[in-house]
């Protein structure tokens, strides 16, 4: 695998440039969005689908009038769902929507104080979701056992939380994340947690595949300028993985030579 | 006849298909996907699916979300 190959994040078999995949919530409005897409230079971003709003202004544009499926990968999630049949029922309307769109971002939650996933259902729903024919990319625990599970299910990528959703406190258990990374045969994408762009850069070090957030930039007091150091911090941590840092020691290692000193 | 869109009740003249009720709402140029009755309705099939007294639709789009 050449350098190049190794830079590439490949999900379902399409090649993507940018390891970092973006949000499109919590926004102020769809023009602050899409700067921050182009800065992230992310080339997935997630959506949530939803009840149209009746009697809304027919010209009023909608998100994907400015953020366009023929230019981004569009990533629908099943946000909001707490048990395996609405998050079911939310891909296939999703697909449809999207007009036989197969890449869905599964996720089941458990409790509304944590945001926690539910994991027996997102077991279930990615079961019926994979037989299906969808592409399920699936946030999860931080459980390296599930994490597996899930890859055996089918799942095209498996997204461990690093934090609770929005909570922006980093990657909690990098251990964990270590260990599903060893197993692992398809992506793993850290989902949830990321606060800042060292949390993203510690994701990438860590060896993970990917990152996923969205409050860390949507929040951030400049949004727009956030998007662009999470570009920075993946594509760091990135690189920093492959070159392979230097051994941790005890006690110092000069760097200048003894030899030659004229003193 | 009535039928319920998006949780809310909506009056409409015997005979009217889904494309129909879209312009209605002014909901025919957008992005959306409807269920009616839990089934989901490809767009091909919009304007021969005849409305009935009692249904009750979903229509959806996509928002921001994370």
């Amino acid at each position: 695998m050449n350098e190049q190959t190794q830079n590439t994040l490949t999900v379902a078999g399409v090649d993507y440039q940018s390891r970092l995949i973006i949000g499109s919530g919590k926004y102020k409005d769809f023009q602050e969005n899409l700067q921050a897409l182009e800065n992230s230079g992310a080339e997935i971003i997630t959506v949530a689908i939803r009840r149209v709003n009746l009697g809304q202004n027919a010209d009023e544009p909608s998100l994907l009038d400015v953020i366009s499926p023929d230019k981004y990968t569009i990533l629908p999630n099943t946000a909001g769902c707490y048990n395996a049949d609405d998050a079911v029922r939310t891909c296939r309307m999703a697909r449809e929507l999207l007009g036989d769109h197969k890449l869905v971002k599964l996720e089941v939650l458990g409790d509304q104080k944590t945001l926690y996933p539910n994991v027996t259902e997102t077991l279930i729903a990615a079961e019926i979701l994979v037989k299906d024919g969808f592409d399920v990319m699936v946030y999860t625990s931080d459980d390296p056992l599930i994490a597996k599970r899930l890859e055996e299910i089918g799942c095209v990528a498996v997204m461990p939380l690093g934090a609770p959703i929005g909570s922006g406190l980093g990657i909690r258990n990098p251990h964990n994340i270590r260990l599903i990374l060893e197993n692992a045969e398809v992506p793993i994408i850290v989902d949830a947690g990321v606060g800042t762009a060292s949390d993203a850069s510690i994701a990438m070090e860590l060896g993970c595949d990917g990152v996923l957030m969205n409050t860390a930039i949507a929040e951030a007091k400049n949004p727009t300028l956030m998007a662009s150091a999470m570009k920075k911090a993946v594509e760091s941590g990135r690189e920093s993985f492959l070159a392979g840092r230097m051994p941790r020691r005890q006690y110092a290692s000069a760097s200048s030579p003894i030899d030659g000193a004229f003193f | 006849m009535n039928i319920v869109v998006n949780g809310k009740p909506q009056e409409l003249e015997a005979m009217t298909n889904l494309q129909q009720l879209l312009e209605i709402l002014q909901l025919g140029k957008g992005r959306i996907a409807i269920e009616v009755n839990g089934e989901i309705v490809p767009r091909s099939l919009f304007q021969e699916t005849i409305l009935q007294h009692d249904d009750s639709l979903e229509i959806v789009q996509a928002i921001g979300g994370g």
